[in-house]
């Protein structure tokens, strides 16, 4: 049975903590944080999302600034995706990549003005993120460049489903003169304090991340649950944030991406400005996309009963290898599919294998469970 | 600290099993509450074949859940007489009734001293709060 690992006292808490132990949460460590899995079933909370709202704590994660005359410069240095064409009050998403094309961290950056930036970091990656930044765009490259870490001074929670637009306009009924798009902002004011509000998210629903300051957090938390009790929003923790992401086929740091793994495996060469731009990681992610790459991500459904997880050997099919069992590939993240009623995942293939409806089998417990690389996203 | 459901006739395991003797001789098993709450929503049930022979704290079986696995151990050794057909469709029944529709296997033990090696429910219980 599942266990805990380390005790929960020793790891570090959102600005919302006290609000999942009043809400009996089950909390789990994930990236040196206390967080909640669940409030009760992943399930519930997946089809919350899906069908209404579900709302999240993701205050671990990371806010880093770049500020001031150079900043757009710095991070077109440092970013595999375009910078400077974003326009103040948009949001995009990018990858931090080392010289050897590997991903450092994915992030989401925001243009709040022309000279005003932050990303949106991973949380087991705030410290690996802050050396890196501070190594590529310290004070002796960008001298005027103002870099601040404000993620332990940020809550950040995301509202993600269908009625999310409705709440959020209960809510801030005041606030915009007209609805966010996907992928802007809005910085806005609430109950006389800074409220950063973006149509964002990573479940493949409509929704919002809003970014407020981390003492606020709770309150910010219990206006959003009364504004949506009416359309039947709900506590959601990371179990079903992890199968909502699943299954719009979104990459999570640390399973799909690493600094070992470049864009091009994962499938992202579309975030990448690789005609253009003078990046870290350009020269080998050109000669990548030159030569080829090695492996390749890709979705897979499975075609008997079971699941498959992250670290389950990707095989031959059986049927045509006379049963060998030579490992080509790796699953990265794998689940029972909430929407879909049958089981999904994501794994790395030698690439002539990565296309739509080859047949292989994944390893679980020593049993070969055939299976079939499927489009993405899986919904 | 959560509440568990433990009933005292039962016997249990270090695995998070209980077993229940029948009056066939043979002994239906499940997984506990402590070990249902753990898991979360169980949405697939990997069943060992009727007749299979096992011994004891040998893996049978899996509970696949949202989020984790539970490999199924013998509790026991014997022969499986039967596995709850009806988890094929209704896998949920593992965190609604553990103790009754959700029950996994019967077995007939083979070496029934093995039976008085399993634990009640309080030291069970113990087992349980050592761990959290």
């Amino acid at each position: 049975m599942p266990t805990h690992g380390r005790s929960v006292s020793a790891l570090l808490q959102t600005p919302l903590h006290a609000v999942h132990e009043s809400l009996a949460a089950r909390l789990v460590p994930f990236a040196g944080f206390s967080m909640p899995l669940h409030y009760g079933s992943i399930l519930a909370e997946h089809r919350a999302v899906r069908e209404r709202a579900g709302l999240f704590d993701v205050s671990h994660m990371g806010q880093i600034h770049l500020e001031g005359p150079g900043a757009c410069e710095a991070l077109e240095r440092l970013l595999c995706c375009p910078v400077a064409s974003l326009r103040p009050g948009r949001v995009r998403y990018g990858m931090l990549c080392n010289e050897a094309g590997g991903v450092v961290d994915d992030v989401t950056l925001y243009r709040l003005d022309a000279e005003r930036f932050f990303l949106c970091v991973n949380a087991a990656n705030i410290e690996k993120d802050w050396r890196w930044i501070a190594r590529h765009c310290g004070a002796r490259q960008f001298p005027q460049v103002q870099l601040q870490d404000r993620s332990a001074a940020t809550a950040l929670l995301a509202l993600q489903g269908p009625a999310a637009g409705e709440i959020i306009a209960l809510l801030l009924p005041d606030a915009l003169r007209t609805p966010l798009r996907r992928f802007q902002c809005a910085e806005l004011r609430w109950r006389d304090a800074p409220l950063l509000l973006s149509r964002t998210g990573y479940t493949g629903a409509d929704g919002f991340e809003l970014y407020c300051p981390a003492q606020g957090g709770a309150a910010l938390w219990q206006a959003i649950l009364e504004a949506g009790a009416a359309h039947g929003v709900s506590p959601c923790g990371l179990g079903a944030r992890d199968t909502l992401r699943l299954e719009a086929a979104l990459p999570l740091y640390g399973n799909e991406l690493d600094d070992e793994t470049s864009p091009l495996e994962a499938g992202l060469g579309r975030f990448v400005k690789l005609a253009a731009g003078d990046f870290v990681g350009a020269e080998a992610l050109r000669a990548q996309e030159s030569r080829g790459a090695a492996k390749r991500l890709a979705g897979f459904e499975l075609l008997s009963p079971g699941v498959a997880r992250s670290g389950c050997a990707i095989i031959a099919d059986p049927a045509q290898s006379g049963g060998a069992q030579r490992q080509l590939g790796v699953v990265t993240s794998g689940a029972p599919s909430p929407s879909l009623g049958k089981s999904i995942g994501l794994g790395y293939f030698p690439p002539e294998l990565a296309t739509h409806g080859s047949r292989f089998a994944v390893l679980v417990r020593g049993r070969p469970l055939a299976a079939r690389v499927a489009a993405t996203p899986f919904l | 600290m959560a509440e568990y459901q433990l009933p005292e006739t039962l016997r249990y395991t270090r695995e998070d099993e209980w077993l229940r003797p029948a009056e066939d001789g043979s002994a239906v098993v499940g997984i506990t509450d402590y070990a249902q709450q753990q898991l979360g929503d169980v949405v697939f049930v990997e069943l060992p074949e009727p007749g299979a022979v096992l011994q004891q704290g040998e893996a049978c079986g899996a509970i696949e859940s949202v989020k984790t696995v539970a490999e199924l151990f013998a509790p026991v050794s014997g022969e499986v007489a039967r596995c709850n057909q009806e988890l094929a469709q209704r896998p949920e029944a593992v965190n609604e009734d553990c103790y009754g529709g959700g029950w996994i296997l019967a077995m007939v033990p083979s070496q029934p001293a093995e039976l008085d090696g399993l634990l009640d429910a309080a030291a069970y219980a113990q087992h349980i709060a050592d761990r959290e």
